[in-house]
């Protein structure tokens, strides 16, 4: 249906018509939470017909979103949670990829076999006893108890593995020979030739551990380790008072930024991962 | 040499095992114990017996049977529609040419952004309050509807949102994927057609169709493993006491049972994962054996 079709100027302005139908259907979710962010309190709730503009812009409920409830913290929580279950999760997947991809040894087919069916498992059936398991060891409310259990991916390991695998063989025969260990191969030839797969698998990371809810929803019950997420969560349910809706909305504004920030940063980085390796679907 | 590099491999490999074996693998044989021990919860530490009770428990309890319902009406409504708009949308993105990547980014904005966060903002604007009837309810009002609580209201209107939200959030990969199934297939079969005389719905129905099944049915399973999991988008719009709402999914029955003021039993907790998994892994399997029949691979 590309380039050879000509279309009607009717069909496609039908064509045009439904598509900006469907970017105003995704979009005014978020102009309506910047908006709500944005109008006063007293405004707010006297619009029983809400408006689609506001005439008095004010920034008072980014400030109350922030001494209100300690919005800081949280973010200050993802923030470490984010970046070291990535760090550890690279630091667990690299080696492996490199082992099942270049090293030989006995049952490394077998090994990889038994890991591949692991994927098949949902985190759901193993979450049960995750959770009696970090509790056991005493690490509810610490940042241990949130990033252990997520700091591996067998997928990210299989991506990974396939990556280092296109990498010609002979440059590591010849690495051999000039007697460069395996590590010092690995960190100087491997990762910075498969650094375009590194960094689409860190950015999926960054985006799953910064929307992470479940887990850290069973883990957290003190309020100085809850993250964006249960944050959120927790606001609507108690804070704010209950109707302070536009302090609510300043606060899901500011949670949503990074992210929105570092899509559009990486856009084709992020959109060629996801469609490599994403799910969510 | 060889007997050296066999230990280093295995060090290489040391981390990933050992986290695998401690979080994936052993859960997964205890979750089978709780499953079968009887009458186990933390508060009581103590099972009295073997054997199929819970399994029995669960599937007598009527907050199951609510959630399975739930569970099933959100696949059966969001599957084939967000699949069925993804493909039209993805159609009208490949027959443009101007604006056709701005479009696609727009698109994709619902992928980054936060669940709970977004579904905040869905419930504002379906919601009904003493100070206003929110904004979707003020368009039913325009075009002479009656105002509806979409959120706390009929079981109709919670399903409602419950699957706009759900669809909403998955389109993005949906779109994506599909859009680049399209960009795949070959030019010169289009032109082929069109020397022929082909309308464009048979060129559809002959050409892209078959050309992308393979993607599509991809799209379909992946859907429903997803769509089987649903939660998140629940809690973002009915809060966390789901059972309350009636509007609880199997994955929420788990972790109620699990945690919260209903938790506390990983028995059943446990016996209601292994039925979830059952149903997901029987779907899958039927969705694998009715596509092999239909795709055409290239």
């Amino acid at each position: 249906m590309n380039t050879q079709k000509k279309n009607s100027p009717l069909s496609m302005a039908l064509i045009y018509l439904f598509l900006v139908l469907w970017a105003v259907i995704v979009l005014f979710p978020f102009y309506w939470m910047i908006l709500t962010s944005v109008k006063s309190f007293a405004a707010y709730n006297s619009e029983y017909i809400p408006r689609f503009w506001t005439p008095n812009p004010t920034m008072e409920n980014y400030a109350s979103a922030f001494t209100t409830v300690p919005l800081g913290r949280y973010f200050f929580n993802t923030l470490v949670f984010t970046v070291a279950t990535t760090g550890l999760m690279m630091l667990v997947i690299v080696p492996a990829a490199f082992a099942f991809a270049r090293l030989e040894f006995k049952g490394k087919n077998a090994v990889f076999a038994f890991f591949l069916s692991l994927m098949m498992i949902p985190t759901e059936l193993v979450i049960i006893t995750n959770y009696v398991t970090i509790v056991s060891w005493n690490m509810r409310n610490t940042y241990w108890g949130l990033i252990l259990p997520s700091v591996t991916s067998i997928f990210y390991i299989y991506l990974l593995k396939e990556n280092f695998e296109s990498i010609p063989n002979e440059l590591y025969s010849a690495a051999k020979v000039d007697g460069t260990s395996d590590l010092k191969y690995l960190l100087r030839v491997m990762i910075p030739i498969a650094q375009p797969t590194i960094v689409t698998i860190v950015i999926l990371k960054v985006i799953e551990c910064w929307n992470s809810y479940v887990w850290p929803r069973l883990i957290t019950y003190d309020q100085n380790y809850f993250l964006v997420s249960n944050g959120i969560q927790q606001l609507r349910e108690s804070g704010f008072g209950r109707e302070n809706t536009p302090a609510m909305m300043a606060a899901v504004v500011v949670i949503s930024l990074p992210l929105i920030a570092l899509f559009l940063v990486f856009r084709k980085k992020i959109m060629a991962g996801v469609s490599r390796g994403g799910t969510k679907g | 040499m060889r007997g050296k590099n066999n230990w280093k491999a295995w060090l290489y490999l040391a981390p990933a095992i050992l986290f695998l074996a401690v979080f994936m693998v052993y859960p997964l044989i205890d979750v089978c114990i709780y499953a079968l021990e009887e009458n186990y919860s933390f508060a009581q530490g103590e099972a009295t017996g073997i054997g199929l009770a819970n399994f029995r428990h669960v599937l007598a309890d009527p907050d199951f049977v609510q959630a399975v319902k739930n569970t099933f009406l959100i696949v059966v409504i969001t599957v084939p529609v967000s699949t069925g708009v993804s493909l039209l949308i993805s159609l009208g993105l490949s027959s443009i040419r101007r604006l056709q990547h701005l479009f696609q980014t727009v698109y994709f904005l619902p992928y980054v952004t936060n669940t709970l966060a977004v579904g905040l903002v869905f419930m504002i604007l379906f919601r009904k309050t003493e100070y206003s009837d929110g904004l979707v309810n003020l368009l039913l009002n325009r075009i002479g509807l009656k105002t509806v609580d979409f959120i706390e209201g009929p079981y109709w209107a919670k399903m409602f949102v419950m699957c706009f939200y759900t669809v909403w959030a998955v389109m993005p990969f949906k779109i994506l994927i599909m859009t680049s199934a399209l960009a795949s297939v070959n030019p010169d079969y289009y032109k082929a057609a069109r020397v022929d005389g082909a309308s464009s719905f048979r060129i559809f129905r002959k050409i892209t169709l078959p050309m992308i099944s393979s993607t599509v049915f991809y799209l379909i399973i992946t859907g429903f493993i997803g769509a089987f999991k649903a939660y998140s988008d629940e809690v973002a719009l009915f809060g966390t006491d789901l059972n309350a709402a009636g509007m609880n999914t199997i994955v929420g029955y788990v972790y109620d049972m699990l945690y919260g003021s209903s938790g506390g039993y990983p028995s059943y907790a446990a016996a209601a994962a292994l039925i979830l998994f059952a149903i997901v892994f029987t779907i899958t399997y039927i969705n694998l054996t009715v596509s092999r029949k239909t795709v055409q691979y290239v």
